[in-house]
């Protein structure tokens, strides 16, 4: 194979990768804004978040419990994490941003913002800035697999073909099911929906902690790949709102889509010009603005 | 925020409570004066040019989200930006302080004309999430160019001789000089707010679709507001950079874009001397809370979070609030 285009699948591989957090951050974000009208600052906070409850829960809940001998792994924390953060999304929603939903959503997006510092500085505190490697990679997704241009790590593969696995359920789910109507039903018509007796608070409460689900479920499945660090959510959601706004806010299929996109434009941009890596997407985000300044898959509005 | 109904709602005041407005107002003013004269006798120099430096900056900010009713969360591009600029103008360069000052102002207003032509284009929060976007590649330029200096800044920027006569070197010389274009700018902002010009843009705030069926150009005084404001968050980092001789990533990071936020909402959004009251409060926070790390992020954080939680107005909008006066 001409060893530029193996470089260029290579790279797009990688690339994809990264696209798989993009993916499942702006869909967190799209569920939340396209039902609750919230922009959720701390997706990348929570996502970090996720992270470190990983961590935390293979090296340091044994010893504070007493049992030295207990490491929670990867597949268990698959199912813990997501449901940690999600109750913790909610305590959020219920506490806080619920007192705001009169006002300007702008107000939100403040709020949000200052619980992302909050939570940045408290794992600063107690983990110091510096990444930390997330020691429960699973046996059985360690080595690499042939693809015939490149070897690629299976834990990688697994990553991709899971999330992709997971945005389209959420998609199905939204967009396709009575469960999915009756969401979006309650929030272009609450008092409407009420009155068929659904408790509107306790399904905006369940969807946001959803969405933060959906964070916390992208920091584990980040943690094998990249350290595990305070940081690691605060230049990411910058990029994720530049992905929402390319592809469109409040729709699932144009985050999930646009996300897998950028990532891999981002990746093929590197072999060409490296240093213009950081900032292709944001530069795509200017190039949609000026044409479709609603996003791509953005509805009139 | 403090909308002029409130003055409207007073009942046939007597003299005496229709001047109370006017003479809260000239109090201000006077702690404001009188704190720039004496500062440097009680505090550290430096410390109360940063103050300035970040009131200045704050005030700015303002004339965007408190007259104008749009949030950019990308302010420290031009802070931080311009930040550079002036530096580079002045190290390399070698241009004299008022010249180097005022090519970091241009660049601002430059950089502000090009983010706000786009960001104009959608509203609320879109518009905050497309110039934190923009401001990112501001950042990314910031990290990458070799005359940045990267991680490590733009280093041993010389303050030199003002006019070519006084040594500003003397913390005194840039104390005052400091002063004096946080006095100038401070008043530029006031005279802009209650023009004309400044009132078409509450007009704007207060209820855009009026404002355009009114036959404003909207989007065209939307892109001044933002150019104007630019180049005074450019003039604050301008001179931030050139009172400690260094400008940093810090300057250009979102979380400075936050943090003016901050000292806007806490002071007040829409007032005039709120976002300097905010700026005091949270630049002299840091500096107190300095000892405790990264604590002061969680203060920080939950500081913002009690300001949306509680008071929405802000601490001058509160006392405006109490007091009946529609502008402090």
């Amino acid at each position: 194979m001409d060893p530029t285009i193996r470089l260029i699948l290579a790279q797009g591989m990688l690339g994809l990768n990264n696209g798989v957090f993009y993916a499942m951050l702006s869909l967190g974000l799209a569920v939340i804004f396209g039902l609750l009208n919230v922009v959720n600052f701390a997706h990348g906070a929570l996502y970090m978040a996720g992270a470190f409850v990983a961590l935390m829960l293979y090296s340091y809940l044994g010893p504070w419990i007493g049992l030295d001998w207990l490491h929670i792994g990867f597949w268990p924390a698959l199912i813990l994490v997501p449901i940690l953060i999600a109750c913790f999304g909610m305590l959020i929603e219920r506490f806080l941003l619920r007192w705001l939903y009169k006002f300007d959503p702008i107000y939100s997006l403040l709020l949000t913002f200052g619980v992302t510092l909050v939570l940045q500085g408290l794992f600063i505190n107690f983990f110091n800035a510096s990444g930390t490697p997330y020691p429960a990679m699973p046996e059985s997704l360690k080595g690499v697999v042939n693809l015939g241009f490149m070897m690629f790590p299976k834990y990688r593969l697994f990553v991709i073909v899971f999330s992709i696995v997971v945005c389209f359920v959420v998609w199905y789910i939204i967009e396709r099911t009575a469960i999915g109507a009756r969401l979006r039903a309650g929030t272009e018509n609450p008092e409407l929906v009420k009155a068929f007796g659904i408790n509107v608070p306790l399904m905006v409460m369940l969807t946001f902690g959803f969405g933060t689900g959906l964070a916390g479920l992208a920091g584990l499945l980040a943690a094998p790949i990249y350290s595990v660090s305070p940081l690691m959510g605060a230049n990411l959601i910058i990029v994720i709102f530049a992905v929402v706004v390319i592809g469109g806010m409040g729709s699932i299929m144009g985050a999930v889509v646009t996300g897998f996109a950028l990532g891999l434009i981002e990746g093929v941009t590197k072999v060409f010009y490296a240093p213009a890596a950081n900032t292709v997407i944001f530069l795509l985000m200017v190039i949609v603005l000026l044409v479709r300044p609603n996003g791509l898959f953005g509805r009139q509005g | 925020m403090v909308s002029d109904i409130v003055e409207l709602e007073t009942p046939e005041g007597t003299n005496a409570r229709r001047a109370f407005p006017r003479v809260a107002q000239g109090v201000l003013w006077a702690i404001l004066l009188g704190f720039l004269l004496v500062a440097p006798l009680f505090f550290y120099p430096v410390f109360v040019m940063q103050l300035l430096c970040f009131a200045l900056f704050a005030a700015a900010f303002n004339l965007l989200i408190g007259f104008t009713g749009l949030l950019s969360f990308g302010h420290a591009a031009f802070f931080g930006g311009a930040a550079y600029v002036a530096g580079h103008a002045l190290k390399v360069w070698g241009f004299p302080p008022l010249l180097g000052l005022a090519t970091g102002m241009l660049f601002g207003a430059a950089l502000g004309w090009a983010v706000g032509a786009l960001a104009i284009r959608r509203q609320g929060i879109y518009f905050a999430m497309i110039t934190l976007a923009l401001a990112q590649i501001v950042y990314f330029f910031a990290l990458q160019m070799p005359f940045t200096g990267g991680e490590d800044g733009l280093q041993g920027i010389p303050r030199g001789y003002l006019l070519g006569l006084i040594d500003l070197n003397q913390p005194l010389n840039m104390y005052y000089l400091v002063a004096a274009i946080f006095l100038a700018a401070f008043l530029v902002i006031y005279r802009v707010i209650h023009s004309p010009f400044g009132q078409v843009l509450q007009a704007i705030r207060e209820n855009e679709p009026r404002a355009l069926s009114l036959g404003y150009n909207v989007d065209r005084f939307k892109l001044l507001a933002f150019v104007l404001s630019a180049a005074l968050a450019g003039l604050a980092g301008s001179t931030k950079a050139l009172v400690f001789q260094f400008a940093s990533l810090t300057d250009a990071h979102w979380q400075m874009s936050g943090e003016v936020i901050l000292m806007t909402l806490l002071g007040g959004m829409g007032t005039i001397f709120g976002p300097v009251v905010g700026a005091f409060i949270v630049v002299t926070l840091q500096h107190v809370l300095s000892g405790i790390g990264s604590w002061v992020q969680v203060v920080i954080g939950g500081t913002f979070i009690a300001c949306v939680l509680l008071f929405r107005r802000g601490i001058i909008g509160e006392l405006a609030r109490i007091l009946r006066i529609s502008s402090l």
